[in-house]
């Protein structure tokens, strides 16, 4: 079996709120073309470790590596450069309200080609296809539901054909149907694209269907106490916290 | 350098067209169209079959993919056959993707315009639903009045506190700035045609009456519509977009008597206490001038002011910042009720309710007026 390429590296890496330490000595690894879940129970700060690896909040130590360039030790320029090739899904989609998805999708193309307005459309459209929403272009977020308004939350991340995607709890909020169909959709964009996809959760469900590599975020030792993917953690764990996360508090 | 990416065509049989793809296929290059290919089939009646060899092709992103579903859209409309054998296995599996969810051509919206009859209709129809909804809106809160008046009000003694100080004492740097600087505008104006006849010491007659009488309530109605009912109406949309507002409905609680009652309580009740304070800030923009430019000694410019300044004016000044007072805040906070559930929507409030704040003040002013003339006071 051929070892496969580290894409983000995270090493002894402290995530705090001013003296408030949240987790400390984080050290994994996301492999390229993963999925990779960040899992652990409510307030461990999984989301917080999305934000870190997408350079919206510094860590308090450690480092971040995106292949071999340290991310928080580069420049800024350099940091704008790596997490342009990064596409994020947020929880609620956050789509732009007051413009269109077709705007949506579209605004990031033209900010960073130099692609034609008939181009971008044609993009636009491809975009919206691959999450099942093709038609959907003129409609504004407010006259979607929530599942269709993370799927054009997802074209909007795959607007620039991003090397790595970030989702926070995409299947948030969802029905099991519409939860189940959005993880077979990041199967198979992974499948098809080959990207990197970080996926930030502790919907059971998901994490064992998608996960490919893991890691847990322990909220009361405030550090991670297991990384691997999530199917061995779950026959393999000696850890009884990580036990009544992966088993839903039932007792073995 | 720029990706690039080449297409050549052959015709291995008569009825079927190979594309032959090489270089970089990648959004943003140099690209052969789907027109080229469309150009090729015109010529070439016969072709049902569409092929691809792709073994040059380096790299590959959506580039290559719109040119596929272009090309996809072409052959369907032709009833030509295309396949995707030879296409890269990832490019195979997203066209694949994006195919298997045909497109809802039902579900785009109407882009038409209106035509002109359509848009004079609808906006007089919008115009009597507004004033509707404006009507019901008063009645609900001269309801929740008479509710507090009957004490079975519900809301929070605590929270018409903290209003009551957002809108007043916070409020106090801009309207002393604003009101100081009518003042000293009135005078500048007054003092310039009062010099002509050599009666400068009325400057003090027409800052204290203009400033008491209407200005200072007018100004600080407007700098209260600008900064407080702007905030209630984002506060409360923001709440309706939180659900906030379904929350108390759901609990019982009236968000009219809640929220709406205790703001236009503060408003109504400091806003006369404001208009005080901006009558001596636009006074003393007067003085200044008159000390300066006119040579009037302090006193004197007092005296002047004590002199022509009536309590019938103060009076109506007081009443008149009372009724701005409740309109700012049913301004606000009908908009914010009235708001939809996006981001977009809590700015819409935000910037209707200034609006209907500004022509409320406006409109009530003219009111007062003429009632003033009719009463003779």
């Amino acid at each position: 079996m051929t070892e496969k390429e580290a894409h983000i590296t995270v090493r002894d890496l402290t995530m705090a709120y001013g003296d408030f330490v949240l987790m400390r000595d984080l050290t994994f690894t996301i492999n390229r073309g993963d999925i990779f879940i960040i899992m652990g129970g409510s307030g461990c700060g999984k989301s917080t470790m999305m934000t870190i690896l997408i350079g919206l909040k510094a860590p308090a130590k450690g480092k971040v590596f995106y292949g071999d360039v340290d991310f928080w030790g580069a420049d800024p320029q350099t940091r704008d450069r790596i997490i342009r090739r990064a596409g994020v899904m947020y929880q609620g989609g956050a789509l732009w309200s007051s413009m269109t998805l077709a705007e949506n999708i579209a605004l990031p193309l033209e900010t960073y080609t130099d692609l034609s307005p008939s181009q971008i459309r044609e993009v636009v459209k491809l975009k919206l296809a691959l999450v099942g929403m093709a038609g959907f272009e003129e409609f504004y977020p407010s006259e979607i539901s929530g599942g269709m308004q993370k799927r054009a939350g997802i074209a909007r991340a795959m607007a620039l054909d991003p090397e790595v995607l970030f989702f926070d709890e995409p299947s948030a909020g969802l029905d099991p149907v519409s939860a189940r169909r959005l993880d077979d959709l990041i199967l198979q964009l992974r499948e098809s694209l080959g990207t990197t996809m970080v996926v930030v959760t502790h919907e059971l469900a998901s994490i064992f269907a998608i996960g490919d590599n893991s890691v847990f975020l322990d909220v009361s030792k405030r550090t991670m106490t297991a990384t691997g993917n999530p199917n061995q953690l779950l026959a393999e764990t000696r850890d009884p916290n990580l036990r009544l996360f992966l088993t839903r508090g039932e007792k073995s | 350098m720029t990706a690039h990416g080449e297409m050549i065509m052959e015709q291995p049989s008569a009825d079927t067209l190979k594309l032959i793809l090489s270089g970089h296929w990648k959004l943003g290059g140099d690209l052969p169209g789907a027109d080229k290919v469309q150009q090729t089939l015109q010529n070439k009646p016969g072709v049902r079959n569409l092929v691809f060899d792709t073994g040059e092709l380096a790299s590959w992103d959506s580039g290559l993919l719109t040119f596929l579903m272009n090309l996809g859209t072409l052959c369907s409309r032709q009833n030509i056959r295309l396949n995707r054998d030879g296409l890269p296995p990832g490019a195979q599996k997203l066209l694949a993707l994006a195919l298997a969810v045909p497109e809802k051509t039902d579900a785009r919206q109407a882009e038409g315009r209106m035509s002109f009859l359509t848009s004079v209709g609808s906006q007089t129809v919008d115009l009597f639903q507004s004033i509707g909804e404006m009507l019901e809106f008063l009645g609900d809160a001269v309801v929740a009045v008479l509710r507090l008046l009957r004490g079975k009000a519900q809301y929070r003694p605590a929270d018409l506190g903290l209003i009551m100080q957002a809108v007043s004492a916070q409020a106090l740097p801009i309207v002393s700035l604003i009101c100081f600087l009518v003042g000293l505008i009135l005078a500048f104006i007054g003092a310039i045609q009062l010099k002509l006849f050599g009666a400068q010491i009325y400057v003090a007659d027409l800052v204290g009456i203009a400033m008491v009488r209407l200005m200072a309530a007018i100004m600080t109605g407007i700098v209260m519509a600008g900064r407080t009912g702007g905030a209630f109406a984002a506060q409360l949309g923001t709440m309706q977009v939180n659900q906030e507002i379904d929350a108390l409905k759901t609990l019982g609680i009236s968000p009219m008597e809640f929220l709406v009652l205790p703001r236009m309580l503060a408003l109504a009740l400091m806003m006369p206490l404001l208009c005080i304070y901006a009558n001596i800030m636009g006074i003393l923009g007067g003085m200044v001038v008159g000390i300066s430019m006119l040579n009037i000694s302090p006193i004197e410019y007092y005296n002047e002011t004590a002199k022509a300044v009536g309590l019938w004016n103060l009076g109506i000044g007081l009443f008149s910042g009372f009724v701005f007072g409740v309109i700012v805040a049913l301004a606000g906070c009908m908009r914010g009720m009235q708001c939809g559930r996006s981001a977009s929507a809590v700015g819409d409030a935000a910037t209707s309710a200034v609006v209907t704040a500004i022509v409320g003040i406006i409109l009530s002013t003219a009111v007062i007026t003429v009632l003033c003339n009719f009463l003779g006071i």
